[in-house]
């Protein structure tokens, strides 16, 4: 029986999704739709939009307006959608190569903009759905199929890049952390303006059986140990961090959305 | 009453045509020559309850439409040759997907930035198949500024009718023309929507066509909470491998306009009665093909001359018509050879076809056509 949450806002009958066994990106949408339930929103007023890739497909089995467009390009079709509709809630899921790689340009200008669209990253260190190439986010000298050798790119930090090109709300959470992960939704939705959470998941599948890193189980662990919350970090000694990544809420400052001030220009033009 | 007469741009009259046909949405990027859509419509949306935004690129500035459309706004965007290469990508979802939008390219000199910003007819094969895959297309084709006015809505009422991107194919004379147009009145005008789905969200199919050939289309927001996909799906909207079920929704893409193509094909000709000497040409060029027949006529050369005005679906009918009783056929085109190639197919070896072909950056003056005829009579 699935749960009332998976009842509630799944397609059900799309299910079982086509995700790998041990995948976190199950546990990441689950997440979205906790949120939703949380804020109570009008769920006719809500559309998820995705572009290309494992991560992509989540939209499929949620129970709203959808929209499964080409790769990288999520952002691009979400921002017409929310200025032909701005009372929409617009929730756009996308991987870290569907995001940060060939939708790069339509990412950092989606937070310059600071419209009102919360982006949520699904984060597995590699391209799954074309089975294990580096992606933007694999570590440094971790392997892929195309880098056998380890991969000699630096990997982006993406909540920094975010918060660097404008975004208004940036957090960043694992499939462990779902709890940290669900309010961070919430408060992404909550903020009008461009919010971006990066959901690291894990891909037992093709990241970590390349580089080692075990079950799904032992993938999962190893988030709950590595990671560190920013406002514990910020009084722990330098040297504790080593080897350590930040979790939580990076940024929240909100400043006037795109839609809002786009919608004073018409205003100016309204006949009395 | 009519509007007061105006000079007026061609790129202008694109925008006036947009805002006219119910227009509420443009999302560009700047290129020349067709810069003056983006910035006319900048002006002209708000003041209509419209939106404008410049996008990042064109890329963005396709999809930006499609999803404006999707949520009920009529989108239009403009770019030219090289901006319409990188808007195939997406062209080519808004054709499978089946979201009413509207592509303006000014056609300039290419390959690459070629010529910038010089007047060519480069992109007729590309507005046909420069998006991957089997695809429907309509393709409209203006010669004045007052037929941009007119084809502009036209071009969003085939969108709405059909569900499918409708590209008007303009080149850089007629974009950056003036002509001294009157523009008609709003009452005259007919303008199509797209129809809805009269069922409930529970009955709702969105890729369950009519007898039409089309399916009625939700907006997001409406409450029927329904899933679009760039992959080949079934009539719930949802992805499928089934060929049976690919084969049948591909075929019903391409048999949608073929259903309904005396519908939407259009042309116009001149003096083909008597004519043993058919010009064929479209755009910016039919003028120099106006004028090279009528100084034939008066030197007593039997020419006419056939203008496609939709150059995609291609007047064809008429045109195999025309071959049984014409000796011979001049293709006009600021390219080497593209519409040629498809007069070529439909006239076969019924009568004689000449080329005459510019791509150097100029117009094709109207002595070139009569150069050319002269030297086969």
């Amino acid at each position: 029986m699935p749960s009332a949450i998976v009842s509630e806002y799944f397609r059900t009958n799309k299910l079982p999704q086509i995700w790998c066994p041990g995948c976190g990106h199950g546990i990441i949408t689950r997440a979205i739709t906790v949120a939703i339930d949380k804020l109570g929103l009008d769920r006719d007023k809500i559309c998820i939009v995705s572009g290309i890739g494992c991560s992509s497909r989540a939209p499929g089995y949620m129970d709203f307006d959808t929209l499964h467009t080409t790769h990288g390009r999520a952002l691009a079709f979400a921002t017409g959608i929310k200025m032909a509709n701005p009372d929409l809630k617009v929730i756009v899921i996308t991987g870290d190569g569907d995001a940060t790689a060939i939708g790069g340009n339509h990412l950092i200008h989606a937070c310059r903009r600071n419209i009102d669209i919360t982006a949520i990253i699904y984060n597995n260190n590699i391209y799954g759905m074309t089975g294990g190439q580096y992606s933007p986010t694999t570590p440094k000298f971790d392997k892929g199929t195309t880098a056998p050798y380890g991969n000699v790119d630096k990997a982006f930090d993406i909540p920094a890049l975010a918060a660097a090109a404008g975004a208004t709300y940036v957090g960043r959470s694992t499939a462990y952390h779902t709890q940290l992960l669900i309010s961070l939704i919430e408060n992404g939705i909550k903020n009008e303006g461009f919010s971006l959470i990066e959901a690291i998941s894990v891909c037992p599948t093709y990241y970590g059986r390349k580089n080692k890193k075990g079950s799904a189980v032992e993938m999962l662990e190893w988030q709950k140990n590595h990671a560190v919350n920013i406002a514990a970090a910020s009084k722990m000694a330098p040297e504790s961090l080593d080897g350590k990544f930040l979790i939580g809420e990076f940024k929240n400052s909100p400043e006037p959305e795109y839609t809002k001030e786009y919608q004073k220009i018409i205003d100016m033009f309204k006949k009395e | 009453m009519k509007s007061k007469a105006r000079l007026m741009q061609g790129n202008e009259a694109c925008v006036e045509g947009a805002i006219a046909a119910g227009m509420k949405f443009f999302a560009g990027y700047p290129i020349t020559p067709s810069t003056e859509v983006a910035e006319i419509a900048a002006e002209k949306l708000p003041l209509v309850g419209g939106k404008f935004i410049q996008m990042e690129d064109e890329i963005a500035s396709m999809a930006a439409i499609i999803g404006a459309s999707l949520a009920g706004s009529k989108s239009m965007t403009a770019t030219s040759g090289p901006g319409f290469s990188l808007k195939q990508e997406n062209l080519g979802y808004a054709s499978l997907a089946e979201v009413p939008c509207v592509i303006v390219n000014v056609q300039r000199s290419g390959p690459s930035t070629g010529l910038p910003t010089s007047p060519a007819q480069g992109d007729i094969m590309q507005a046909r198949w420069g998006s991957h895959g089997d695809h429907p297309v309509i393709a409209l084709t203006p010669s004045s500024v007052r037929e941009t006015f007119d084809l502009t809505i036209k071009a969003f009422n085939l969108s709405e009718k059909y569900r499918v991107p409708v590209i008007l194919l303009m080149d850089e004379i007629i974009g950056h023309m003036r002509e001294r147009v009157e523009l008609p009145e709003i009452s005259e005008i007919e303008i199509i929507d797209r129809k809805k789905p009269t069922v409930s969200r529970e009955k709702y199919l969105p890729y369950k066509a009519d007898d039409d050939l089309i399916p009625p289309m939700a907006y997001y927001g409406d409450g029927y909470r329904f899933h679009v996909t760039g992959l080949a799906h079934d009539e719930t909207g949802f992805p499928t491998n089934n060929p049976a079920i690919a084969d049948k929704l591909y075929r019903r893409l391409l048999d949608k306009i073929e259903l309904h193509k005396n519908e939407i094909i259009e042309w116009e000709e001149q003096c083909t009665d008597d004519a043993d000497i058919v010009i064929i040409s479209i755009g910016g060029v039919s003028r120099a093909a106006d004028t090279a027949m009528k100084q034939l006529r008066q030197k007593g050369v039997k020419v006419g001359t056939y203008r496609p005005i939709t150059v995609w679906p291609f007047p064809e009918k008429r045109l195999i018509e025309l071959a049984d009783k014409v000796n011979t056929f001049v293709v006009a085109e600021m390219n080497l050879g593209q519409m040629a190639l498809e007069v070529e197919r439909i006239i076969k070896d019924k009568a004689e076809l000449i080329k005459v072909n510019k791509v150097n950056g100029e117009a094709i003056y109207p002595e070139e056509i009569i150069e050319k005829i002269e030297e086969v009579l």
